[in-house]
């Protein structure tokens, strides 16, 4: 999982720009990030890392800004901290969010290991072992379905 | 227990007598407010997957505001969907073209002290002005809420940011929150609740304090709230409204001091509000483009302030005004605030968020210098990535429309 680094309050316009959000997500993907790190929707590879500074996903409740990066394969977000709205979007999508108050050690490109149950990023890279802050309980299992609508499904489906 | 507003607000729709910051509760939903982005676009194929219906109609407000009016076949699609989800789901609050989200809710009498509601979209702490809980979530969560009528919430600490005295002429609502983002910066929220308070917020009409409540967005507060009061019950027509209001020894995660009568103009620099300083600091910058729009900067009591700077005077350069709701612009037009604008040179665009959120067809052409007495100005949201956007007041706004360059409104107002 290679980490792509992104600085502080990097923020929903950013990634998921308003211009395109009258399309569909597929319109809306190319251009995440764009203003940031210009290559990335093209270069990124299903299973990299975000890792972030502060207040990741500041701004909008646009939910399309988390489902950008969860469609381009993005397996999970790190960051010293989340805005709260992109946050619990992130994790009703079933993306992964964890706050590591270490993020700013992680060098971009660095391969990472990252394990949600353990709350622990592991750096191949560096060799280096950051605690995270694990995910709630009530909210780990709804990511382990795959998002709120999911974990939605499996709730009504069990009341039918 | 000595408990805060946001805790007692919480703690009704949690059907507890009280609760604890930092502990996890579910609360019912008084309201939800959708509009035509965040709305039956996303959540109907969401609740067809679920088979399921809305929990309880008559608690849902649809409003269109972002794709209003239409101005392209994607918008056109958009605004059908949403008008064919209105009949198919039973919603009868429904206001179609009325103005933007947040101003019209409270305007038609939607919102109580005592609520506890949530709106999709990010700015929804507005509704905190009438001492509500409330705040914004994703199309997923509002699924979520519009099946099960419930919703999680970590109980927020409160931040109390108490305002002496009065604010000085020419200095508005958004001076303060621009002074306070600066100060804080986009996370000095925490994703807590953050309580207005003071003389000089008694002193503030509703629609002010709606701005207050709005961008405890921008300062990254879960919700922003105002004590409720006898202008509460006047702006909502109602009387004898219960007293919605923190204990007064409520324990505080901050408790921040100011004198409103100090804070200066302020004007936040591209791409950041929190890129706050006073308006003095920017006497050189020579905006093409002065914007007046948004549920944060265009309501009635905004057009008033730039009604007030621009009475008698043209506008140097390009001037748009966008009416943050339609009422809002009727009664702007009967006062005569409408026509001291328009003689001014301003180009009248339609109530919806437009050019704020990147909608419409007025967006920031490349190298554009603006500014805007809208809530972000963030790079590429308001139109090209190279275009440039100062925030600011709608004083001041208006009185850099007019001198073509960053202008202190206590210039003109004098």
């Amino acid at each position: 999982m290679r980490a792509w680094v992104l600085g502080d309050n990097v923020d929903t316009d950013a990634i998921a720009p308003g211009r395109y959000m009258k399309f569909g997500i597929g319109e809306i993907v190319p251009h995440c990030l764009e203003s940031v790190l210009p290559d990335f929707a093209r270069t990124v590879k299903p299973g990299d890392v975000v890792v972030a500074g502060r207040n990741f996903g500041a701004g909008s409740s646009r939910e399309q800004a988390p489902a950008a990066l969860k469609h381009l394969g993005v397996a999970a977000l790190v960051a010293e901290s989340f805005a709260g709205l992109f946050y619990r979007n992130a994790l009703n999508l079933g993306l992964p969010a964890v706050v590591c108050t270490d993020a700013r050690r992680v060098r971009d490109g660095d391969m990472l290991r990252v394990s949600f149950e353990d709350g622990e990023i592991a750096n191949l890279t560096t060799g280096e072992t950051l605690q995270c802050e694990p995910i709630p309980a009530h909210l780990m299992q709804m990511v382990r379905d795959g998002g709120l609508l999911a974990h939605l499904e499996k709730r009504l489906g069990r009341a039918r | 227990m000595k408990q805060t507003l946001a805790q007692k607000l919480v703690a009704r729709a949690a059907g507890r007598s009280a609760v604890t910051p930092g502990e996890i509760v579910t609360c019912r939903v008084d309201l939800a407010m959708i509009h035509d982005s965040s709305g039956p676009r996303r959540v109907k194929p969401m609740l067809e997957r679920l088979g399921a219906k809305v929990w309880d109609p008559s608690k849902v407000v649809l409003i269109t505001d972002h794709y209003v009016p239409a101005y392209d076949e994607e918008s056109r699609r958009i605004i059908r969907i949403t008008r064919d989800w209105v009949r198919e789901a039973g919603i009868d609050n429904f206001y179609d073209e009325q103005g933007i989200c947040h101003v019209v809710l409270p305007e038609r009498g939607h919102l109580r002290p005592g609520m506890f509601a949530v709106g999709a979209d990010s700015h929804s702490p507005t509704g905190g002005a009438f001492a509500a809980y409330m705040f914004g979530v994703g199309a997923t969560e509002m699924l979520g809420v519009l099946v099960t009528g419930e919703i999680w919430l970590k109980v927020p600490h409160t931040i109390a940011m108490e305002f002496d005295g009065a604010f000085a002429p020419a200095v508005s609502a958004k001076d303060a929150m621009l002074f306070l983002i600066g100060r804080f910066g986009l996370d000095g929220g925490q994703y807590q609740a953050v309580e207005y308070r003071g003389a000089a917020i008694r002193k503030l009409p509703m629609q002010e304090r709606m701005t207050l409540c709005n961008m405890a967005a921008e300062l990254g507060a879960q919700t922003g709230l105002i004590a409720s009061d006898a202008l509460t019950e006047e702006f909502l027509r109602l009387k004898n409204l219960e007293a919605w209001d923190s204990d007064p020894d409520a324990s505080l995660l901050a408790h921040h001091r100011f004198d409103a009568g100090a804070i200066a103009p302020q004007v936040a620099a591209p791409h950041s509000p929190a890129n706050s300083r006073a308006v003095t600091d920017f006497a050189e910058v020579r905006p093409q483009l002065a914007y007046i729009g948004a549920c944060t900067g265009a309501k009635l009591e905004d057009l008033r302030m730039a009604a007030r700077v621009l009475k008698g005077r043209k506008s140097a350069i390009r001037l748009l005004v966008a009416p943050a709701s339609l009422r809002d612009q009727q009664t702007a037009e009967k006062e005569g605030t409408l026509q001291i604008l328009l003689d001014a040179g301003a180009l009248v665009l339609p109530n919806s968020c437009g050019i704020c959120a990147g909608y419409g067809e007025h967006l920031l052409p490349e190298d554009m210098l603006a500014i805007s007495s809208t809530a972000r100005n963030f790079k590429g949201r308001m139109g090209a990535a190279s275009s440039q956007v100062y925030l600011a007041s709608p004083y001041t706004v208006a009185a850099s429309a007019v001198a073509g360059r960053i202008c202190d409104p206590r210039e003109m107002l004098q």
